[in-house]
């Protein structure tokens, strides 16, 4: 038995095929964004400047049943006046084929910085709120959602 | 499916600088491009890419879609209303279509 553990092509033979019976196990899913993708996004929007947490409410189930309606509430803190308010709130996710979900855009007209809508997820993952405020700070918020059936047709 | 049809749920009267909340929905596939039919072939991408609510002419509240928004999508938020007017919502489909919904709201 010691020179089968010590035998280094047959170890890396073994390595080799486990690593390939993971790959096809993997292999046939969609391709799905990363947070890395996630992060890019939101460099394209407000590069190199700094995010804080807080500010951002974001009202998600724990574990949603059905990906392919998932409810997502948000509400932003702020007076929404016309000196201080929320300019635009973007949501990701960074497990579906595409980071982006929905942008919005916010006027003083709105007593709040506050939206309800539907999203699609494709597997359990994080969804990442970012919120830009009228004076220029950034606000981030991230939440975990699992998903028992994913919501990507197919 | 059908031509979309928008739904828009709102008070018909308030009071001046009454604060409102808008429900909307409208029916649509919002197909995402990543489904494939039953020969393999991909299905185009057809979505509604953004919404906009207008208070007599002048916006008040914008949004941009992607594919993750949900089928017959739904959206709700809340508005002041300073003085009687209408609210113009509109829905822009990938193909060019806009579809659009017109509520009048009175103020006593």
């Amino acid at each position: 038995m010691e020179g089968f553990y010590k035998d280094p092509s047959r170890r890396s033979v073994m390595i080799a095929a486990s690593a390939a019976a993971a790959a096809v196990l993997l292999g046939p899913r969609l391709a799905s964004a990363t947070s890395a993708q996630v992060e890019a996004e939101i460099a394209k929007l407000y590069a190199g400047k700094a995010l804080s947490e807080g500010k951002i409410k974001l009202d998600l189930p724990t574990i949603a049943e059905n990906g392919l309606v998932v409810p997502l509430n948000f509400e932003v803190e702020s007076a929404m006046t016309d000196k201080d308010h929320v300019k635009a709130v973007h949501v990701f996710a960074d497990g579906n084929p595409n980071p982006g979900v929905a942008s919005f855009y916010f006027t003083p007209m709105m007593p709040k910085a506050a939206a309800q809508f539907r999203l699609r997820l494709a597997q359990t993952q994080n969804i990442v709120a970012v919120a830009e405020m009228s004076d220029g700070t950034l606000h981030t918020a991230k939440r975990e959602v699992k998903v028992t059936i994913g919501g990507c047709g197919g | 499916m059908a031509n979309p049809t928008p739904r828009v749920r709102m008070p018909t009267q308030a009071k001046a600088g009454d604060v409102i909340e808008v429900k909307t929905l409208i029916s649509h596939e919002m197909e995402t491009g990543q489904r494939r039919d039953a020969e393999g072939k991909p299905i185009p991408r057809k979505i509604i890419k953004g919404f906009t609510a207008r208070f007599n002419g002048k916006e008040v509240f914008r949004s941009d879609w992607h594919p993750a928004v949900s089928a017959n999508p739904y959206l709700g938020f809340f508005v002041r209303v300073p003085e009687a007017g209408t609210f113009e919502f509109s829905w822009f489909d990938d193909d060019g279509s806009v579809y659009k919904s017109e509520q009048k709201i009175a103020i006593g």
